[in-house]
C-alpha cells in the first residue's frame, strides 16, 4: 500500500510533540528527561531481550487497534474494544473446554471462531444500534463495557467457575496441549501471529476488495453512498463485526495463550489503549501494526521508568493520554495550518 | 615465577580484601505491586514494607505499581532479573503467581522468588518459588471488639469486594469479635463485587448508614472511602490493609493492618546470609499472625476511651498467649447450621478455614 504523507508524519509529528510535552512533565517532577527517552528506548526497543517485550505488548493491542480501525472506514466510532476482547475470552474459553476431548488444533479452532462470534457480535449490535436506531457508537460502546464486565464477573464467579480456585474466582483451566506456545527461543507467544495476519488481512480487505471501497464510500458518505445502491446497513454492521471479531480474537489469545483459564485479567485494558493505537494510525490497519509496536514499546519502557527513575507508576498513562490529545488535536489542526506539504492534502485529512 | 588466575584468585579468596569487595554488592531485590503504591491500601501496605528494607544498606530494593495480572506481570519480573540483577523477586499480588511467577521462576532457577498468598504445589511448580502471608483473623477481632463497644445503634456495617473465603473470614471474626463484647451486635454486608470500585463503595458506605449503622469498615482493595464516608457521614470507621487513619481525623476507632516488613526483613536477611528457598533453608510457606507481626492494630482514633484500650489490651494479651482462640465453637452461620462444633477451637492457621463459605450468626447478607 501507498502510504500517504499525512497518514506518517501527522502521527508521527503527533508523537514527537506528545514526547515533547512529556519530557516537561519529567522535568517538572524533577527527573533529567534525556534520561527518561534513553531508558525508554532501552526498555524498549534496544536489544532483542527488549523487542521481545515489545512485541508480547504488542500483540494484543494489533487486534484491538483493528476494532476501532475497521468500523472507523465505515464511518463509525467504535470505543467498545475492551467488552468485545472481554465477551471474546468467554467465547474462547467456553468453546475451549468444552472441546476439550478434541484434538488440540480443532479445539483452538473452534476457540477462534466462538472469540470471533462473540465479539464479533457485540460490536456488531453496538454499530446497528447506531445505524438503525440513531444511538451513539460511542456511548452504547461504552456502556456495553460495564455490560460485558459483569456478565465475565457473573459466568467467572457462577457456573463458570473452577471451585477449587477460593480467593480468585477462575473457570476451569484448558488442558495443557491445548494452549498457544511461544515462538521458540523467545518468550513471545503465538499470539503475535494472530495479530499480524489480522492486520495483513485487515489492509488487504479495506485496499484490495470491492468490500472494502464500499465500506469506505459508505464511510466518506452516507447519501452517496445510497445514490449508488450500496447496502449501507449490511456494510457498516458488517464492519463492526469485522472489528470486534479482531477483539474477540485478542480476548482468546490472552485465554488460550497468556492465562491458560478465563479469570478477571480479561479487562485488562487492552480494549482503550487500542483505541489510542487505531487514531494514530489514522485507523489504516498497516499503521495499527506500526504504533502497535510504538505504543507496546513504550508500555514496556515504563517499569524501567519506575525502578531506574523513581517516576510515579501513573508516568505511563500521563504518556498515553498527551499522545491521544496530541493526535486528535493534530488531525483537527492538520490542513488548516500552512505548514509546507500540508496544503495539498487539506482535502484528505 | 609464574602464579596463574586460578592461583591468584584462590590466594584471594580469604583475603579480608575481596570480602569486603564483595560485601559492597547490593542484594537487589524485585517487588511488584497490582495497583498504585499511595492507594492507603494493600499495596502500599506492600510497598511500606517494601520501604522498611531502607534499614539494610546491602540491599537495594526496586520496585513496580500498577502491574496488571497479565504478561506486563511476567515481563516486569524479567525485567529486574535481567535490568537489574534481582536475586530475589517478590510479587505480590494473588494473580501474579500462575502463570506468570511459575513461568519466571522455572526460566530463572538460580532467582528465588516469594508469593504473597499463591496455591504452591510440589508437582507442579519450580522449587525456587516461595509462599508467604498472614492470618489477620485475630486482628479483625480485636477491631470488631472495639467497634462493637463504640456502637450505639447495635448495628455494624461493612462493606467487602467478594464473598471469598478471605474476605469471609474478615466479615466473620470482626463480627465474633463485636458480639465478644456485645451480642446483640448484628453487621450487615454489601458486597461491591470487585476489589477497586470507589464510587459503589462510597455509595454502599452511605446506605449502610441511612440504614442505622453506625460503625462502618470494608474489606477491598482499599477501605479508604469507606472509613470516608464515615467520617463525612458523622459514625465511626474501622480500617482494613492499611492505616486509615488520616481518612477520618473524628470517627477513626482502629483496623486490621498488614505489617510485611516483617517477612521482607526476614527473607532479606536470609538470602544475604546464603539461605535458599530452594534447597529448603528459607521455609517455603512462611506464614505469620498477629504473634509474629505478620499484622497488627492501626492506631487507636480519639474517640476509643481508657476502658476500651485495656479491654482490647487484654483481649490481646489473651490471644499471644494462646489463651483467647477466635474460633472457639459453638459457631454458628446465620442459617443456624453449627460450623464449628462446641469444643473445638480451630486455630486461625487451620487449612479449614481456608475454605469458609458461610457468614456468622449476627450477620445480614448472604455468602453467595
Amino acid at each position: 500500500m501507498k502510504l500517504k504523507g499525512p497518514d506518517l508524519f501527522v502521527p508521527l509529528g503527533a508523537v514527537a510533540a506528545a514526547m515533547l510535552v512529556f519530557g516537561v512533565f519529567c522535568a517538572a517532577l524533577g527527573v533529567n528527561p534525556l534520561g527518561v527517552y534513553a531508558s525508554l528506548w532501552k526498555a524498549g526497543f534496544g536489544s532483542w531481550y527488549s523487542w521481545q517485550n515489545t512485541l508480547v505488548r504488542a500483540s494484543p493491542l494489533l487486534l484491538c487497534g483493528l476494532c476501532t480501525a475497521l468500523p472507523a472506514r465505515a464511518g463509525i466510532i467504535v470505543i467498545g474494544n475492551e467488552g468485545a476482547v472481554v465477551v471474546g475470552g468467554l467465547g474462547a474459553i467456553t468453546a475451549g473446554l468444552s472441546t476439550a476431548q478434541m484434538p488440540s488444533l480443532v479445539s483452538l479452532t473452534f476457540m477462534v471462531l466462538a472469540a470471533m462470534l462473540c465479539g464479533g457480535l457485540w460490536i456488531a449490535f453496538s454499530v446497528a444500534l447506531q445505524h438503525y436506531r440513531g444511538v451513539s457508537a460511542v456511548i452504547s460502546g461504552l456502556l456495553l463495557n460495564y455490560l460485558a464486565i459483569a456478565l465475565m464477573n457473573q459466568l467467572i464467579e457462577g457456573p463458570l467457575r473452577d471451585p477449587s480456585s477460593f480467593n480468585s474466582p477462575a473457570t476451569f483451566p484448558l488442558p495443557l496441549d491445548h494452549r498457544l506456545g511461544f515462538f521458540s527461543g523467545t518468550h513471545v507467544h503465538h499470539g503475535l501471529l494472530f495479530g499480524v495476519i489480522g492486520c495483513l488481512v485487515a489492509w488487504f480487505l479495506v485496499e484490495r476488495t470491492t468490500f472494502g471501497f464500499s465500506m469506505k464510500v459508505a464511510g466518506g458518505n452516507v447519501r452517496t453512498a445510497k445514490l449508488v445502491g450500496l447496502p449501507v446497513g449490511r456494510l457498516v454492521v458488517m464492519a463492526g463485526f469485522l472489528g470486534g471479531a479482531c477483539a474477540g480474537i485478542a480476548g482468546m489469545v490472552e485465554v488460550a495463550a497468556v492465562h491458560g483459564r478465563g479469570n478477571e485479567s480479561l479487562n485488562a485494558g487492552y480494549g482503550y489503549t487500542g483505541i489510542l493505537v487505531a487514531f494514530l494510525a489514522r485507523q489504516s490497519p498497516l499503521g495499527v501494526m506500526l504504533f502497535s509496536v510504538l505504543v507496546g514499546g513504550l508500555v514496556a519502557g515504563s517499569g524501567m521508568l519506575q525502578r531506574a527513575h523513581d517516576l510515579p507508576d501513573a508516568t505511563i498513562t500521563v504518556l498515553e493520554g498527551t499522545l491521544f490529545l496530541f493526535i486528535l488535536l493534530s488531525d483537527t489542526v492538520y490542513g488548516r495550518l500552512k505548514i509546507p506539504g500540508g496544503k495539498a492534502n487539506a482535502v484528505a485529512a | 615465577m609464574s602464579v596463574t588466575r586460578r592461583q591468584l584468585l584462590a590466594a584471594m579468596a580469604g583475603s579480608p580484601l575481596l570480602a569486603a569487595e564483595h560485601a559492597q554488592d547490593p542484594l537487589v531485590i524485585g517487588f511488584i505491586y497490582n495497583g498504585p503504591k499511595n492507594d492507603l491500601g494493600y499495596n502500599q501496605s506492600h510497598a511500606e514494607g517494601k520501604a522498611t528494607l531502607r534499614k539494610f544498606p546491602w540491599v537495594k530494593a526496586v520496585e513496580e505499581a500498577s502491574v496488571p495480572e497479565t504478561v506486563a506481570a511476567g515481563e516486569s519480573m524479567r525485567d529486574m532479573i535481567y535490568q537489574d540483577g534481582a536475586k530475589v523477586v517478590f510479587a505480590t499480588s494473588f494473580g501474579h503467581f500462575d502463570p506468570f511467577t511459575v513461568d519466571i521462576a522455572r526460566e530463572n532457577p538460580s532467582v528465588q522468588f516469594f508469593h504473597c498468598g499463591g496455591l504452591y504445589d510440589e508437582k507442579k511448580h519450580p522449587k525456587n518459588i516461595g509462599i508467604y502471608f498472614g492470618f489477620i483473623d485475630e486482628v479483625e477481632y480485636l477491631s470488631g471488639m472495639l467497634a462493637g463497644m463504640s456502637t450505639r445503634t447495635g448495628k455494624l456495617g461493612f462493606v467487602a469486594a467478594k464473598p471469598i473465603p478471605q474476605v469471609l473470614r474478615n466479615i466473620n471474626s470482626f463480627t465474633l469479635g463485636a458480639r465478644s463484647v456485645n451480642p446483640r451486635v448484628t453487621t450487615k454486608v454489601v458486597f461491591t463485587g470487585d476489589w477497586v470500585l470507589p464510587v459503589r463503595e462510597a455509595e454502599a458506605s452511605s446506605s449502610l448508614v441511612d440504614q442505622g449503622i453506625d460503625v462502618l469498615t470494608g474489606h477491598t482493595g482499599s477501605p479508604r472511602v469507606i472509613v470516608q464516608t464515615a467520617e463525612r457521614r458523622g459514625v465511626f470507621g474501622c480500617g482494613y490493609q492499611f492505616d486509615q487513619s488520616s481518612m477520618a481525623p473524628r470517627g477513626f476507632l482502629t483496623g486490621a493492618q498488614w505489617a510485611w516488613g516483617t517477612v521482607y526483613q526476614r527473607v532479606a536477611q536470609m538470602a544475604r546470609d546464603g539461605l535458599s528457598v530452594t534447597n529448603g533453608t528459607i521455609p517455603r510457606r512462611l506464614t505469620g499472625t498477629l504473634k509474629d507481626e505478620f499484622c497488627k492494630l492501626s492506631p487507636y482514633g480519639p474517640s476509643v476511651s481508657q476502658t476500651a484500650r485495656e479491654r482490647i489490651a487484654a483481649a490481646k494479651a489473651g490471644i499471644l498467649n494462646g489463651s483467647l482462640g477466635i474460633y472457639r465453637g459453638p459457631v454458628r452461620d446465620n442459617q443456624g447450621k453449627v460450623q464449628i462444633a462446641a469444643g473445638t477451637t480451630l486455630n486461625v492457621a487451620d487449612v479449614e478455614l481456608d475454605r469458609m463459605d458461610y457468614l456468622v450468626e449476627g450477620v445480614e447478607g448472604s455468602a453467595r
